[in-house]
C-alpha cells in the first residue's frame, strides 16, 4: 500500500510538471493566470474549510493570515537579501513554507485566546485581528507601507501552485480521517456533548486554527510570488469574506466542495467581467439565494465522490 | 470606474476617448484606426495586474495607457515590462513608476518636483516661512509630496513646525488639527486627495485654524469645493495645466471638451488627452508598427506641444515640463496664479 | 494642555454619539435574535443617501432650517425602516430556524449587496451632504471651539436614547421585547407575537440608524456608498463593549469609543484610530466577554 501511494504521488508530480510545460507553451497567459488564481483560491478555501466547515468555528480574519504568509515570504525573497538561494525555485519554496509557519504561529497566538469565544463573537474578534494585522503591515516602512512591496520574484507557476493544492488536499484529508479529525468534527456537532465525552474542545479548536492558518499562509506566499506585487490592500476584510463564500458555496465541511467553491469564486468575477459594474452586485446576491434555498452549500458535509455512491445514511 | 478616487479614472477616460476619436477622425495612424479597450480595476492592484495581462495576451494591445494612481501603475507596469509592451501613464507621479523598466513612460512630472514647487511657491510668492504638513499616511503619493516639500522648504530657510498624518478614508481630523493649531503655522500643506482635503479644510476653519492651505494635483476635482465649501477658498495647489491658459492649444481643447461632455476639463482629463496624443504621435513616428517600434518612438518624444505644456521624455522616461499653481477662488473655480519651471 | 484635552472631549462626544445611535441598532437586534445584523451599517449608509436626496428636493420649498432638519431626519428614518423591514422579511425571516452561521453569512451577503448596489446606483464618487442648518460657532476665544452642529448632534442623540429607554422600560411593547430577548420560545408560548416584536425591533433599530445618518451627514458632509463599513464595525465594537443586548451599554460604549479615538489620534497617531477600536474589542472580549453591563448566559444542554 505504501509503495502504491508513493508511486501515485510521483505520477501526480510528473503529471503536474508535464501540464506546466504544456500550458506555458500553448495556453494563453491570461487563461493560465486565471487557472493559477483558481489554484490559490482552492488552497485558501480548503484551509478555511477546516475552521469554518469542520470545526464549526466562524473565522472572518483569514485574509490576515494569508497576508502574514505573503509578507513574510516576500520579505525573505526580496527585502532581506539573504542569499541568492532565495531567488531560486527551491529557495522561494522554502520562503513560502517559512511564511506558512509564521502564519500558523500567528494563528496560534490569535486562536488561543479568541477560540474561547463562540459564534458571532469569534467572527468579530477574528475580523478585528485580521484588520490589526493589516494595519501593522501598513505601518512597517521596510515592507513598503501603503505603497506595497514590488519586485517579488514571480516563481509561483502552475506546477508549484497545484503541487500545493495536492499537498493541502492530502494533508487535510488525512487529518480529517485521523482521531484528531474526528475530534474536530465532534466540536462542530455538539460542543457540550463533545466536552462531556472528555474531548478537550479548546485544544482541538486551536489545532484546527493553527493548521488552517498554515495553509492560508501558504496561499498568501504563493499569491505574493505569483502577483510579484503585494500591498496591504490585497488583504482587506473583503478577501476574508471571499474565502468564507468559497467555503459556503462548496458546503461546510466538504473538502472537495471547498475546491469547487474556490474555483467558482475565482472564475465568477472573470466570467461576469462582461457585466463590469454589476458583477459585484450579482455576487452577494448569489450568496443570499444560496443561503435561502440550499443552506448547506452545494455539497453539504459530503464529499463529491460520496454523492455518487448509494445513498449514505446521514 | 469604481472605488475611491473614481472621478480621476472617469476624467482620464473622457480625455483619452476624446483624443482617440479625434485621431481616428483625422485618418488614424498611417491610415489605420486606433481601437480603444478599457477596463475598470476597482482601485485594486491585483485586479490591475489581471487586467493588463488580459489586455496584452487576449486583446493583443500594442500600447497601454494607464494607470492613474501610482501604486496600480507599478503593479501593472511589471506585467507590461515582462511582455515588452510599452505603457504610458497619464498621471502617476511617483518616481518608482518608471523605474519598473524601460517600457514604462509617463506624460506628467514626478512627486519630488511637485512637492518642491509648492515649497518654493510658499516661500518665494507667499513669503510665508512657518509651515505645517498634514499627510495621508496610507497614500504613497501624499507621503512623497510631503517629504519633498519638507526637504525643499527647509533648504530654502523655512521652518516646519508640525508634521502629522491622517489615514485616507478618515472623516474626522479634528484631533490632528487641534494639535497643528497649537503650533500656529502660516501655511498648511495637505498633499492629499480632494475627498479628504475638503473635510480637512472645513474642520480646520471650524477649529479656527487660519493658515493658508496648500496642496498638490490630488486636489484637482470639481468635488473639492463642494465638499470643502467656503473653507477651501483661498487655498493653492500645483497642477498640470490651467484651463484659463490663453494659448490656442489649451483653448481649443477646452472648447471641444465642453462641447462633448458639457463640463470644463480637469487636469486629469487633459493628461489623459495628452497621453493618448503623445502615444499617437509616437505611433506615427515609429519605424515599425510593433510594440517595440512604439516604445523606441515614445522614448524619443521631444518638445511635443501638449495641452499640459511642452512634453519632453527624458532618459528616466519621465516627462519634463512646468507645473502651474492654481488658486481656489469659488465653487469649482480655480484661477491661474503662476507657472513654475523645473 | 487643558484646552486641547477639552477640545478632544468635545470632538469625541460628537463622534461617539453617532456611534452610540448606530450601536443601539446592533444591540437590539442581537438582543432579540442573537445575530449580528451586518447589513445595519449599510442601512445607515442608505439613510444618509435618502436624506441627501430628500434634502435636495425639500430645500427649495422649506426655508425654516429647523423644520427642514426635522423633516429630513424623519424622512430618513422612515426610509431606513422600509429598507430594514424589507431585508428582515426577505433575507432573515426564512432563516429563523436555520443555524446561526447561515444567518450570519446571509447578513454579510446582504451587506455586500447593499454596498455594491449603492456603488452602482449612487456612483462610487462621494456626494456632498447639504448643510441643513447654518454652522454657528457658540464658543470662541479660550482656544476652544464648539459649534451648533456638534451641540445638535449630541442633543438629538440623547433625546432619541431617552425615548428608546422609555419605550423599552415603560410600554407594553418594550416589555414584550425584553421577554422575547430573554427567551424567544417561552415568550412565544406565553402568547407574545414574536414576529411582530421582531419587526418592531428592526423598526426601532433602523430608524435610529436613519437619524444617526443625518447627524453624521451634518458633521461630515461627505457621503459615499462604502460609508457604513467602518462606522458599522466601530458601532458594533461599541455595542460589544457595553455588553451586547444591553441598551444602556451601547450608548455608553459609543461615547467611550468616540473619546478613545479622539485621544488616540491626538496623543499617538492617526493610523491607530482603527486599531484602537479593535484593540478595545479584543481586550474586552478576553477579560469581560459579556461587556461592561452585560450578563453572560451559560449554554446548557
Amino acid at each position: 500500500m505504501k509503495r502504491f501511494q508513493t508511486l501515485v504521488l510521483i505520477a501526480v508530480v510528473a503529471l503536474l510538471w508535464g501540464l506546466n510545460y504544456l500550458f506555458e507553451e500553448n495556453l494563453n497567459p491570461y487563461v493560465l493566470r486565471v487557472i493559477i488564481n483558481c489554484g490559490i483560491g482552492m488552497i485558501l478555501a480548503m484551509s478555511l474549510n477546516l475552521v469554518n466547515g469542520c470545526a464549526g468555528q466562524f473565522s472572518l480574519g483569514h485574509a490576515g493570515f494569508m497576508g502574514v504568509g505573503a509578507y513574510i515570504s516576500a520579505t525573505i525573497t526580496s527585502v532581506l537579501n539573504l542569499s541568492p538561494f532565495f531567488q531560486t525555485d527551491l529557495g522561494v519554496g522554502c520562503a513560502i513554507v517559512i511564511g506558512g509557519i509564521v502564519a500558523s504561529i500567528a494563528g496560534y497566538l490569535v486562536g488561543l485566546p479568541s477560540l474561547r469565544l463562540k459564534g458571532d463573537y469569534l467572527a468579530i474578534v477574528t475580523l478585528g485581528f485580521g484588520e490589526i494585522i493589516r494595519i501593522c503591515f501598513l505601518n512597517i516602512e521596510a515592507v513598503g507601507g501603503a505603497r506595497g512591496l514590488s519586485g517579488i520574484p514571480p516563481k509561483s507557476n502552475f506546477f508549484w501552485v497545484y503541487l500545493w493544492v495536492v499537498v493541502t488536499f492530502i494533508a487535510l484529508l488525512r487529518l480529517l480521517r485521523s482521531s484528531y479529525g474526528r475530534a474536530i468534527l465532534s466540536v462542530r456537532e455538539n460542543e457540550i456533548a463533545a466536552e462531556s465525552m472528555g474531548i478537550d474542545i479548546s485544544h482541538y479548536k486551536v489545532v484546527a486554527f493553527v493548521v488552517s492558518s498554515f495553509f492560508a499562509g501558504i496561499a498568501g506566499g504563493l499569491f505574493a510570488h505569483f502577483q510579484s506585487f503585494i500591498d496591504p490592500n490585497s488583504f482587506v476584510f473583503n478577501k476574508s469574506v471571499e474565502a468564507v463564500i468559497m467555503v459556503v458555496i462548496g458546503g461546510m465541511g466538504s473538502l472537495s466542495g471547498a475546491i469547487l467553491g474556490g474555483v467558482i469564486v475565482t472564475l465568477l468575477p472573470e466570467v461576469l467581467r462582461v457585466f463590469e459594474q454589476y458583477r459585484m452586485v450579482i455576487f452577494p446576491l448569489i450568496l443570499i439565494v444560496l443561503m435561502l434555498v440550499r443552506p448547506m452549500g452545494l455539497f453539504g458535509h459530503k464529499e463529491i465522490w460520496e454523492l455518487f455512491r448509494r445513498k449514505a445514511s446521514s | 470606474m469604481t472605488g475611491s478616487e473614481s472621478t480621476f479614472g472617469v476624467s482620464t477616460h473622457k480625455g483619452i476617448s476624446m483624443a482617440i476619436d479625434e485621431i481616428n477622425k483625422a485618418g488614424g495612424i498611417n491610415g489605420k484606426k486606433i481601437s480603444l479597450k478599457s477596463y475598470d480595476d476597482q482601485g485594486q492592484a491585483a485586479e490591475a495586474v489581471t487586467i493588463v495581462t488580459k489586455l496584452i495576451t487576449q486583446d493583443k494591445v500594442s500600447l497601454i495607457l494607464g494607470e492613474v494612481a501610482s501604486s496600480r501603475s507599478i503593479a501593472a507596469g511589471t506585467v507590461a515590462q515582462q511582455y515588452k509592451i510599452p505603457m504610458l501613464s497619464p498621471s502617476s507621479t511617483n518616481p518608482k513608476v518608471t523605474q519598473v523598466g524601460d517600457q514604462i513612460f509617463r506624460v506628467c512630472f514626478i512627486d519630488p518636483f511637485q512637492g518642491a514647487v509648492m515649497a518654493r511657491f510658499a516661500i518665494n510668492n507667499l513669503k510665508l516661512k512657518k509651515a505645517a504638513v498634514f499627510r495621508d499616511i496610507k497614500a504613497d503619493y501624499s507621503m512623497g509630496l510631503a517629504n519633498f516639500f519638507v526637504e525643499e522648504y527647509k533648504k530654502m530657510g523655512g521652518e516646519v513646525v508640525a508634521d502629522v498624518s491622517y489615514s485616507g478614508g478618515d472623516m474626522d481630523f479634528k484631533s490632528q488639527l487641534t494639535s497643528i493649531k497649537s503650533k500656529n503655522p502660516d501655511v498648511l500643506f495637505v498633499p492629499g486627495y480632494y475627498t479628504e482635503v475638503g473635510l480637512v479644510a472645513r474642520q480646520a476653519r471650524e477649529l479656527g485654524l487660519k493658515a493658508v492651505l496648500l496642496g498638490g494635483d490630488g486636489w484637482d476635482s470639481e468635488k473639492l469645493t463642494e465638499i470643502g465649501g467656503d473653507a477651501i477658498l483661498g487655498g493653492y495647489f500645483s497642477n498640470h495645466y490651467s484651463h484659463e491658459d490663453q494659448s490656442p492649444v489649451v483653448q481649443n481643447f477646452v472648447a471641444q471638451f465642453k462641447a462633448r461632455y458639457g463640463e470644463v476639463p480637469s487636469g486629469l482629463a487633459a493628461q489623459g488627452y495628452d497621453a493618448a496624443m503623445v502615444a499617437a504621435d509616437a505611433m506615427k513616428r515609429a519605424k515599425e508598427m510593433t510594440p517595440r517600434g512604439f516604445r523606441d518612438a515614445l522614448a524619443e518624444t521631444k518638445n511635443f506641444q501638449g495641452v499640459t505644456g511642452m512634453i519632453t521624455i527624458n532618459e528616466q522616461r519621465n516627462a519634463v515640463k512646468p507645473a502651474v499653481v492654481l488658486k481656489v477662488v469659488g465653487p469649482q473655480k480655480f484661477s491661474y496664479v503662476t507657472t513654475i519651471n523645473p | 494642555m487643558l484646552q486641547a484635552f477639552l477640545q478632544n472631549v468635545i470632538n469625541g462626544l460628537a463622534q461617539g454619539s453617532v456611534y452610540a445611535l448606530v450601536a443601539l441598532g446592533y444591540t437590539m437586534v442581537y438582543g432579540v435574535l442573537q445575530f449580528i445584523n451586518f447589513a445595519h451599517s449599510d442601512i445607515f449608509m442608505l439613510g444618509a443617501f435618502g436624506g441627501f436626496y430628500l434634502a435636495k428636493w425639500l430645500s427649495p420649498s422649506v426655508s425654516n432650517p429647523l423644520l427642514l432638519l426635522v423633516s429630513v431626519i424623519l424622512g430618513s428614518m422612515a426610509f431606513c425602516v422600509a429598507v430594514g423591514l424589507t431585508v428582515e422579511r426577505i433575507a432573515y425571516r426564512p432563516l429563523r430556524s436555520a443555524p446561526r452561521l447561515n444567518v450570519l453569512i446571509t447578513a454579510i451577503g446582504v451587506s455586500l449587496f447593499l454596498e455594491n448596489l449603492g456603488q452602482v446606483v449612487f456612483g462610487a464618487d462621494p456626494q456632498v451632504f447639504p448643510s441643513l442648518i447654518p454652522t454657528k460657532s457658540l464658543l470662541e476665544g479660550e482656544g476652544l471651539v464648539l459649534n451648533n452642529i456638534q451641540v445638535t448632534v449630541v442633543i438629538v442623540s440623547v433625546l432619541l436614547m431617552l425615548l428608546l429607554h422609555w419605550i423599552v422600560r415603560h410600554t407594553k411593547l418594550g416589555i414584550a421585547m425584553r421577554a422575547v430577548s430573554f427567551d424567544i420560545e417561552v415568550a412565544n408560548l406565553m402568547g407574545i407575537p414574536t414576529d411582530t416584536i421582531i419587526i418592531f425591533t428592526f423598526t426601532i433599530g433602523s430608524s435610529l440608524a436613519g437619524a444617526a445618518a443625518i447627524l453624521y451627514g451634518l458633521s461630515y458632509p461627505k457621503i459615499e456608498p462604502l460609508l457604513g463599513v467602518m462606522i458599522g464595525l466601530k458601532a458594533f465594537v461599541a455595542a460589544v463593549f457595553g455588553g451586547i443586548g444591553n441598551i444602556m451599554g451601547a450608548a455608553v460604549g459609543g461615547i467611550v469609543l468616540g473619546l478613545a479615538e479622539a485621544f488616540t489620534v491626538y496623543y499617538v497617531s492617526s493610523t491607530f484610530r482603527d486599531a484602537i477600536a479593535f484593540g478595545i474589542l479584543i481586550l474586552i472580549l478576553l477579560f469581560k466577554p459579556a461587556g461592561l453591563f452585560g450578563t453572560f448566559k451559560r449554554e446548557k444542554v
